[in-house]
């Protein structure tokens, strides 16, 4: 006898893509240079979801360090991240975390 | 902030010689000491820095542009320097692709915003593809110098 037959059979795909927001300010003193603007755009890119980042009205590419680098995010700005793609949980997590470990600077 | 504030005039390299990433950065540098932007005394170690940032991670970011920079506690002042090339440049860039333009830029040490600021200036333009496509084909000084107060004047569209 196997409980096999009372197991729901389901399996969860997920088709729809999720959409994640999130707010993180820039703490290192350098702000976001070229190395970590670069660091930031090589974990995006580890990334299926779509990534947006916006400084006020000023949005970009999360995936292109020219248009990063065009946020001149000094210490203490506000940015959003935005993910929109399988992964974008995960791609928000991991991305708030470079950041707030100040790129490792 | 404008290209026009920190991009010198008189170091503006229509016709780069080099085709090599190390001989660019030379060509460049002299071209800013030549001008008496940046003290001879300077030289060597700034290109020594620059060199060392560029082993770190290719400022060649792609689309035929590199913009290399150093911070340096003498430099009191930012200044830039560009450089045209009309064979292609292997600056070793993330896409493998030969540099056509070079925007050398030297920052002071403690200012980093500032720094933040001219890099918006700086990739604001080169992200332009007529920007682009007009920087490699200015074959003099003045024809690359009118094309920055274009920039600035915001008349150059996408």
């Amino acid at each position: 006898m196997t409980n096999r037959r009372t197991m729901p059979r389901i399996r969860v795909v997920q088709t729809k893509p999720t959409q994640v927001k999130i707010n993180v300010t820039i703490l290192n003193e350098l702000g976001l240079h070229a190395r970590p603007a670069m660091a930031f755009v090589d974990l995006a890119h580890q990334f299926e979801s779509d990534i947006r980042v916006s400084k006020g009205a000023h949005q970009v590419d999360g995936k292109s360090i020219m248009h990063m680098i065009t946020l001149a995010a000094t210490q203490g700005t506000e940015l959003v991240i935005e993910a929109d793609g399988p992964d974008a949980l995960e791609a928000t997590a991991r991305l708030q975390s470079l950041v707030d470990n100040r790129f490792e600077e | 902030m404008k290209l026009s504030d920190f991009v010198s005039k008189d170091a503006i390299i229509a016709e780069l010689d080099a085709t090599s990433r190390d001989d660019a950065i030379n060509e460049l540098v002299d071209a800013l000491v030549a001008t008496n932007v940046v003290a001879k005394s300077l030289r060597d170690q700034l290109i020594k820095q620059i060199l060392a940032r560029e082993k770190k991670g290719s400022t060649g970011f792609g689309k035929g542009v590199a913009v290399p920079h150093v911070k340096h506690e003498k430099i009191k002042q930012m200044s830039a320097c560009i450089g045209v090339s009309q064979k292609g440049v292997d600056f070793n860039a993330l896409d493998k692709e030969p540099v056509y333009s070079v925007v050398l830029l030297l920052s002071p040490q403690d200012k980093p915003d500032e720094h933040l600021q001219a890099m918006e200036t700086i990739f604001s333009a080169l992200q332009k593809d007529t920007f682009r496509k007009f920087l490699r084909q200015s074959t003099t000084r003045d024809a690359v110098w009118d094309l920055i107060e274009e920039m600035d004047a915001q008349q150059i569209q996408g």
